[in-house]
């Protein structure tokens, strides 16, 4: 049981790393960023290629993951959306743009390394286990879990307390209004894209090591959730995210342990039912605003 | 009475927009609805055309009960309106903006298109013609949004015009007007009310509500303050209080 | 002559799949139209697969009449979906789709009749061209005909401003109902052609890429009229085999070419022909699908 909900809470957290940059930029641009799971998956490689080809600590490539991912967001803001904002073109068409900017890097990336599973250099990520009472726990997750909380509190302390968070926040709340009272709009842009993807990469990365097991569409299933979380917890609310993360995550391990094995695949119907029922029945979520989207 | 709104309410949140609004408008004239900022007038009006729920009271149109009913229904018994702000079809050509107000009085032509013999809409383009002509709207191949302001505006009346209603709610039709336009929205007022239109006006600009309006109600807080002709309710003190440090002062 | 023949017979499947997909770019289109954003026509089209493959295997119903069932129990699911998301915009509604293409992906990989992860085998190939280019046409020209009638300009002031549009006289949701319920019925037709092309369907080939993939059809190839997403449908389709000779590098040009598209003409290829309203409509900033 205590496995069960240690496992729930590392999912989770996973989750909410990689949901909570979602959100970040639907909140702040009103569009959906298609090529976030490519983020993620950039994240784990990037990992990988510090720790193979340089030997660096696997702490070290995290980081380097973090930093290398987010200024490829600005990139990917640069080259998808930054054309159509100028253009005030629908947030349709932005989905599309970075629908076609994933599958140019997916592709690269199965072109370099093959689409089926890599894992990391043999002896680079640690390895304990702990004991808790019955329990024994992959000290390597527990670190993960620590880790995510430790970065969205930073997160947290960004956005509440920060100048860039006071120009992030403006943004999303009404983009005409900040241009005009003289918040420099590309530097926020460019900060939220550089902070969700870099997120998205160490979420990335943290899970590659979990699992060690790392592959180009391995954002794929994580997009479709982050839907759900999103939804869930709030559309562009970033508390909401993450709570709708673990509500998630707990979710899903508790249909896994509940569920007889013949309905497994039902357990990601119940993920969409809930996203589902959610939407027609409080479609703000559970934190979210109630939005000026509806009729 | 054509309009007959009996102690009409709407809450948001804790807040009462509309608080037990009475209004008895009879047909054949120009109704004023003034009131400060926030007095509770659009609220009002979308009230009345249907766009929101009442919480308490009852609207009756024509002698009918119309309480709750949907706006598009309100339109085919004959209310028509315009928004504040203008809430044109951008995309749409000047003339496609009038055939869409023509809805409710054009048959639906579905099935005579897919087998079409000439052009099954001719009398319905030929009124939206004379409608445009008569709102000196030039260009009938236009967009809609490329339009100057005061053009916009005057779309929008003849779109509402297109339904052919009974009673005509204008939502600050006069906003960004300079004088010599609005003294054309004014005849233009008083021509259809001779026609037979009944309309309600919400405006600012106080001049014209007074020179237009054969009776006037007054809003503020949510509650109908006073009612009359214009002269009474510039004589009224519990009017000119509501007024009073607000920048609408006559 | 021969040339031709050998061209058909080479390529009549894929030149099958374009008509099929026009027409499920067709169906999005429809409610795109209608000023909704969806991605669920996949699991509708999955619903007529499905249900005309296995009322014409198990039950022995003939193709037209399988077909047309498949329509309407698409239609029937349709109008309750319709119904609980008439209020949901934009981003949201497309998500509230989603969600219910996930849920008709994995009930078809638990129900037991449907054969589950391993979908249906032996479907009859009775589908010939001929099918999917007459419902193509039948449609094409209904929709354009509809276009420009009083149903299809209520759609456009509905997508353009839903308020006003109820002021106009506009019964919004029965007409947001209409386009929603037509677009799933359509989408059904095609997946039930779909389905006794191919000899065998299952449940992943109709999941959030394939209603992502017909999204892309309808808006690349252009809103503005009928002929935007046939074109999209058929250039896209035809594109891996367009660029064969680039072999593992295809993916990478679909990707650069769909960017491409997007963002130098966000209203889809047909505005090339109408390039100078495309340019007033950004002057003015008009709102566009959804």
């Amino acid at each position: 049981m205590a496995e069960q909900l240690y496992n729930a809470i590392f999912v989770g957290s996973i989750y909410a790393l990689f949901a909570v940059g979602f959100a970040l930029v639907f909140s702040v641009l009103d569009i959906l960023n298609l090529a976030h799971p490519v983020v993620f998956m950039l994240g784990a490689f990037v990992a990988l290629f510090f720790m193979s080809s340089f030997g660096v600590p696997a702490a070290l490539a995290a980081v380097a993951a973090f930093v290398l991912t987010g200024v490829f967001g600005i990139f990917l803001d640069r080259v998808a959306f930054a054309p159509l904002r100028r253009r005030g073109a629908p947030p349709l068409s932005a989905m599309i743009s970075s629908l076609g900017f994933a599958i140019v890097v997916i592709r690269l990336m199965e072109l370099r390394y093959g689409p089926d599973l890599t894992s990391y250099p043999a002896g680079s990520l640690p390895q304990t286990v702990l004991q808790i009472g019955d329990a024994r726990l992959d000290g390597l997750r527990l670190l993960i879990i620590g880790l995510a909380i430790i970065l969205m509190a930073a997160l947290t302390y960004i956005v509440r307390a920060t100048q860039l968070g006071r120009d992030i926040r403006a943004l999303a709340e009404n983009p005409r209004a900040a241009r005009l009272l003289g918040v420099d709009v590309d530097r926020a842009i460019a900060a939220t894209f550089f902070i969700s993807s870099g997120l998205g990469g160490v979420a990335g990365a943290l899970l590659g090591f979990a699992y060690n097991a790392i592959y180009p569409q391995m954002g794929t299933p994580y997009e479709l959730k982050a839907f759900t979380v999103m939804v869930v917890g709030g559309m562009g609310s970033l508390p909401g995210a993450v709570l709708g993360a673990y509500v998630l995550g707990i979710g899903e391990i508790a249909a896994l342990v509940f569920l007889p094995a013949e309905f497994a695949e039902l357990r990601d119907a119940l993920a969409f039912g809930l996203l589902f029922l959610v939407l027609v029945i409080r479609p703000r979520g559970l934190l979210g605003h109630p939005t000026a989207d509806r009729a | 009475m054509l309009l007959e709104c009996d102690r009409i309410s709407k809450r948001f949140g804790g807040v009462h927009a509309v608080a037990e609004v009475d209004l008895a408008i009879a047909p054949g004239q120009v109704f004023g609805l003034i009131g400060p900022n926030g007095a509770g007038k659009t609220t009002l009006v979308n009230l009345i055309s249907g766009h929101l729920r009442v919480d308490s009271g009852a609207i009756r149109f024509a002698g009918a009960d119309v309480t709750g009913l949907a706006p598009h229904a309100l339109t085919t018994r004959g209310i028509a309106r315009t928004f504040q702000g203008v809430r044109l079809f951008k995309g749409l050509t000047v003339l496609e903006n009038v055939l869409v107000g023509r809805h409710a009085r054009m048959r639906s032509d579905l099935l005579r298109r897919l087998w079409p013999r000439g052009t099954p809409d001719r009398a319905d383009r030929g009124r939206a013609g004379q409608l445009l002509d008569r709102l000196a709207l030039g260009r009938p191949d236009a967009l809609a949004g490329g339009l100057a302001y005061g053009d916009q505006r005057r779309l929008e009346i003849a779109r509402a015009l297109a339904s052919e209603p009974r009673l005509l709610i204008l939502d600050e039709p006069a906003a960004g007007m300079n004088p010599p336009e609005s003294a054309r929205l004014r005849e233009l007022m008083r021509a259809l009310v001779a026609e037979g239109l009944t309309i309600v006006l919400i405006e600012h600009d106080v001049r014209l509500v007074m020179g237009t309006c054969e009776r006037v109600a007054v809003l503020n807080f949510g509650r109908k303050i006073a009612e009359g002709t214009p002269s009474e309710i510039q004589a009224s003190p519990a009017v000119r209080e509501a007024y009073l440090g607000s920048e609408d002062a006559a | 002559m021969d040339a031709i023949v050998d061209f058909f017979r080479v390529y009549q499947t894929t030149i099958g799949v374009i008509g099929i997909n026009a027409l499920l770019a067709l169906s999005v289109w429809l409610t795109l139209y209608a000023g909704q954003l969806t991605l669920g026509n996949a699991a509708f089209m999955a619903v007529g697969a499905y249900g005309s493959a296995l009322l014409g295997m198990r039950v022995g119903v003939p193709f037209p009449v399988g077909l047309a069932l498949g329509a309407a129990l698409s239609a029937v699911l349709a109008l309750p979906l319709g119904f609980a998301v008439f209020r949901l915009r934009g981003v949201y509604l497309a998500i509230a789709t989603i969600g219910f293409g996930e849920v008709v992906r994995v009930v078809l990989l638990t129900l037991p009749f449907t054969g589950k992860a391993l979908g249906l085998n032996g479907i009859p190939p009775i589908t010939e061209l001929w099918h999917i280019y007459l419902s193509l046409a039948i449609v094409a020209y209904v929709l354009w005909r509809v276009q420009h009638s009083t149903v299809g300009r209520a759609w456009a002031a509905i997508r353009e401003d839903e308020i006003a549009a109820a002021s106009q006289g506009i019964a919004v949701r029965r007409y947001k109902l209409a386009a929603f319920v037509a677009g799933a019925a359509l989408a059904a037709w095609a997946g039930g052609l779909s389905a006794h092309l191919n000899f065998s369907i299952e449940p992943g080939d109709f999941g959030f890429t394939r209603a992502v993939q017909i999204l892309v059809f309808a808006v690349v190839g252009g809103t503005p009229s009928v002929a935007g997403p046939i074109l999209g449908a058929t250039l896209l389709t035809a594109l891996p085999e367009i660029l064969r000779p680039l072999k593992e590098y295809r993916d990478i040009f679909a990707g650069l070419i769909l960017m491409g598209v997007i963002i130098y003409l966000p209203r889809g290829l047909v505005t090339l022909a109408e390039l100078r309203k495309t340019r007033r409509l950004h002057e003015i900033g008009a709102a566009d699908v959804a």
